[in-house]
């Protein structure tokens, strides 16, 4: 069995009194899609932070496709991408502007056909002459997304990646995901709060709750272990307090 | 290498898309180094009909305001640039990118030079035309001059980054003032030996003083001198090392803070 693309050993992240992540334990299949479930304050944006390296752990250790993203970031950094609705793109550079200079940054080869690509893929192609500012929060969602695979990256970190999108669009985005990591065997990790994505996307389920994890599993195997229909149910079972040693038969 | 190239090139040209994006932003770059260099011109013009020392070396009034400006300039350029990323909350994007911090600040530089050579190369274009003053009268020591000056600008544009990164951008309007705290004892249309006896260490501390003294010497007596040069060029390594050391612990704070992935407005 190869390495696992993500390997999270005894991860903390505390501001003084304040434990946001308290000893996460955890590993990422390669070719996976795996989803970081939680409230609000769970730890999710935080445990994404620190894979990405630019969040320093308390402690703990981080190994991504078996670099000690601590020590060597930079080795794979170029490997990876990463996509956030609370990171913006530069305001007052046109979507073609903003996604030359970061294929510029990731060394992307044939960088124009790569933005032609793009841009038919997830239907940016129509406004890639307009400024960012000037594009609705779902427009700007798709391009924050044709940015993360313009790479083609072998890991892909997505927080919140169909926030803001009508359900048409976001149904598509998925399609786009689904397929991406399908042909390339790109691991995926995506922290979210829409549950039947994580369903139709996920192979496996992190659940944190307090920056602990509170459960795992692949999304129908917890539906069965908690006694639920879907995993709308199962969230809302550990949101508000059941445990795993409460689960139902 | 070649990486570090590609990723310098590519930040350099999101500055510049910024500026080719609107004629305002490269005429506001020339609009204030013009204004200075034609309040000092006049004010040159008429004291040079009071026969002092202005009468023997027209330009020293236009060139020291010319100089000053490339030192603001570059200090200027290199922190507004970088409040760029802050206002659009991209600072988080660029980190996870394979962008190295060192890099971004060799872009910084890069961009605050043209910035600089836009804005203080329209004053002193436009000093030639309204006063018949040539900035090039200094010589090849112009280079020197124009080189240290970007350098020091460069070492307080690293400090004041540092400080909003770490404090947020509202404490951006330091990046405004910074320099004028410097500007007393850099000696730019007085020599140094004009300030208060326990005040001219403080001058000889700073390369600016070594820079408009070289520049005055040069228009009243025709000499380069070197050890001036020496001094400027040997402060300017001492304040980028420690510019760039701060900026890196700083960035390392941010990281340690998770400031990254908060910045903005």
């Amino acid at each position: 069995m190869s390495d696992p693309a993500i390997r999270v050993e005894g991860l903390r992240k505390h501001y003084g009194p304040v434990r946001a992540v308290d000893g996460l334990d955890f590993s990422v299949r390669r070719g996976s899609t795996c989803a970081l479930l939680g409230g609000n304050g769970a730890g999710k944006t935080t445990t994404i932070a620190m894979l990405l390296g630019v969040l320093l752990p308390s402690s703990g250790s981080i190994h991504i496709l078996g670099e000690d993203i601590l020590r060597h970031r930079y080795r794979v950094l170029p490997r990876m991408n990463f996509s956030s609705p609370y990171v913006d793109l530069p305001q007052r550079l046109t979507v073609w502007e903003n996604l030359m200079v970061y294929g510029r940054l990731y060394q992307v080869p044939k960088l124009r056909r790569r933005l032609q690509e793009l841009g038919e893929l997830l239907d940016i192609a129509v406004f890639f002459q307009r400024r960012h500012r000037s594009l609705s929060a779902g427009q700007r969602t798709r391009v924050a997304l044709a940015k993360a695979l313009i790479n083609e990256p072998e890991v892909l970190l997505l927080d919140e990646p169909t926030a803001s999108l009508d359900p048409d669009t976001a149904d598509r985005l998925r399609g786009v995901l689904r397929d991406y990591q399908r042909r390339t065997h790109a691991t995926v990790l995506l922290a979210s709060h829409n549950m039947s994505e994580v369903e139709r996307l996920c192979d496996a389920v992190i659940m944190l709750k307090g920056g602990r994890i509170v459960a795992t599993g692949a999304p129908h195997d917890l539906i069965r272990r908690y006694g639920r229909q879907d995993m709308e149910e199962v969230f809302l079972d550990i949101a508000r307090g059941m445990e795993s040693g409460e689960i139902r038969p | 290498m070649s990486g570090t190239l590609a990723r310098v090139g590519a930040m350099v040209w999101r500055y510049l898309y910024i500026l080719r994006s609107s004629w305002v932003r490269v005429l506001e770059l020339a609009y204030w180094p013009t204004v200075q260099m034609i309040l000092w011109g006049f004010i040159s013009q008429f004291f040079m009909t009071q026969n002092n020392v202005l009468g023997q070396a027209a330009g020293l009034l236009v060139s020291g305001v010319l100089l000053w400006d490339v030192l603001f300039r570059a200090q200027l350029g290199f922190s507004v640039v970088f409040f760029e990323e802050l206002h659009s909350r991209n600072l988080g994007h660029l980190f996870v990118s394979p962008l190295r911090p060192l890099e971004l600040v060799a872009a910084l530089m890069t961009i605050s030079l043209i910035r600089t050579l836009i804005g203080v190369g329209t004053a002193a274009a436009l000093a030639v035309v309204f006063y018949g003053v040539h900035l090039t009268d200094l010589g090849l020591a112009l280079v020197a001059f124009f080189g240290s000056l970007m350098m020091m600008g460069w070492s307080v544009g690293l400090l004041v980054v540092a400080l909003v990164l770490r404090h947020g951008v509202g404490a951006e309007s330091i990046a405004w003032v910074a320099i004028f705290a410097l500007a007393p004892v850099s000696g730019i249309y007085y020599p140094i030996d004009t300030l208060p006896d326990w005040l001219e260490p403080v001058a000889w501390a700073l390369p600016s003083a070594y820079v408009f003294e070289g520049m005055r010497a040069v228009l009243l007596e025709n000499t380069v001198r070197l050890d001036y040069l020496g001094y400027a060029v040997g402060l300017n390594l001492l304040y980028l090392g420690i510019g760039v050391v701060v900026f890196l612990a700083t960035f390392r704070l941010a990281r340690k803070l998770g400031l990254l992935l908060q910045s903005g407005e």
